[in-house]
């Protein structure tokens, strides 16, 4: 039998896997967008493999509302990422200094 | 090791292998083609879990719209990437060393811990018994009734995601001529009418 564990590891793995490509990624924000969605993906794992393991639906319900908020910010940011590439002419990390930050 | 086990082993594999794949490699559009890879087998993994409602859901949300909207993007935006070596080199120290130190704090809980559920105490369930119901009907009949504020603010959200997207991407072009409807309407005196005689045809 599977357990819980085997879930909450994997999911750890996807999460980590994504924070380290937000850190690494210096080419272009893409790939930044990209991880932010395995780290959502990792945590809609979470959510289903105590859902399933607790024999509660909520778990299901708030995956559902995850995926929605990621389509959004998806859709958004993908957009905001075509403007800047039209304003700026390149959406490579390094030269996104606009703030000095 | 039963079937079962062997399955998860198979797409677990499998999603971490291309999640790697997607923050490693150069092409962005090969990220995009193992983005999508990772989302089949994690619809797998929902699958295994029983939740075939949300894995379908996966698979045409994610794969369907998200990820054909990064390749649109992808391919539509040219990028000219000038990426030198020591540029990279300078960040891995530090990437790894965080995802090291998460990784090892998530897997040291995990490995300690034994989850006891059936003491967990979770939130009442509001559908206890899913018996002969399918997974789609147990959960549009929780969804629609005691979820319905938080379906109905996902709508909202979506609505705000879409006329937000569509506000930043508009713009209004040179030298593109544009119908006016209003103008179009309220044209006066430029317009005869001709009252047309059968077989007779009309002098413009």
């Amino acid at each position: 039998m599977i357990e819980l564990n085997q879930f909450l590891i994997l999911s750890a793995l996807l999460f980590a896997i994504g924070v380290i490509g937000i850190f690494l990624n210096r080419k272009n924000v893409i790939i930044i967008l990209m991880s932010i969605e395995i780290i959502l993906l990792s945590v809609n794992l979470n959510l289903i493999a105590f859902s399933y393991f607790l024999n509660d639906l909520t778990g299901q319900i708030f995956s559902l509302f995850v995926l929605t908020v990621a389509a959004a910010e998806a859709a958004i940011g993908l957009a905001i990422l075509v403007i800047y590439n039209r304003n700026a002419g390149s959406i490579e990390i390094e030269k996104i200094n606009a703030l000095k930050g | 090791m039963t079937a079962q086990l062997l399955t998860f082993y198979l797409f677990s594999g499998v999603i971490l292998i291309s999640s790697l794949m997607v923050i490693s490699t150069k092409n962005p559009v090969h990220s995009v083609l193992f983005l999508i890879l990772s989302f089949l087998n994690a619809a797998g993994l929902f699958v295994i879990l029983h939740a075939e409602f949300l894995a379908m859901i996966l698979i045409i949300v994610y794969v369907g719209a998200v990820a054909v909207l990064f390749l649109f993007v992808v391919m539509m935006l040219d990028f000219k990437t000038s990426i030198n070596k020591d540029n990279i080199l300078q960040y891995i120290p530090i990437g790894i060393l965080i995802g090291v130190v998460f990784i090892a704090e998530l897997i040291i809980v995990l490995i300690n811990t034994k989850f006891d559920l059936t003491n967990i105490q979770v939130l009442p369930n509001p559908l206890s018994d899913f018996t002969g119901k399918s997974n789609t009907e147990a959960i549009g009949s929780v969804l629609y009734t005691d979820y319905i504020l938080y379906f109905q603010l996902s709508g909202v959200i979506l609505l705000v995601a879409m006329i937000g997207s569509i506000v930043l991407t508009l713009r209004e072009r040179e030298g593109v001529k544009r119908q006016v409807v209003s103008e179009q309407l309220q044209r006066q005196g430029k317009i005869d009418l001709v009252d047309v005689k059968s077989g007779k045809g009309v002098d413009i």
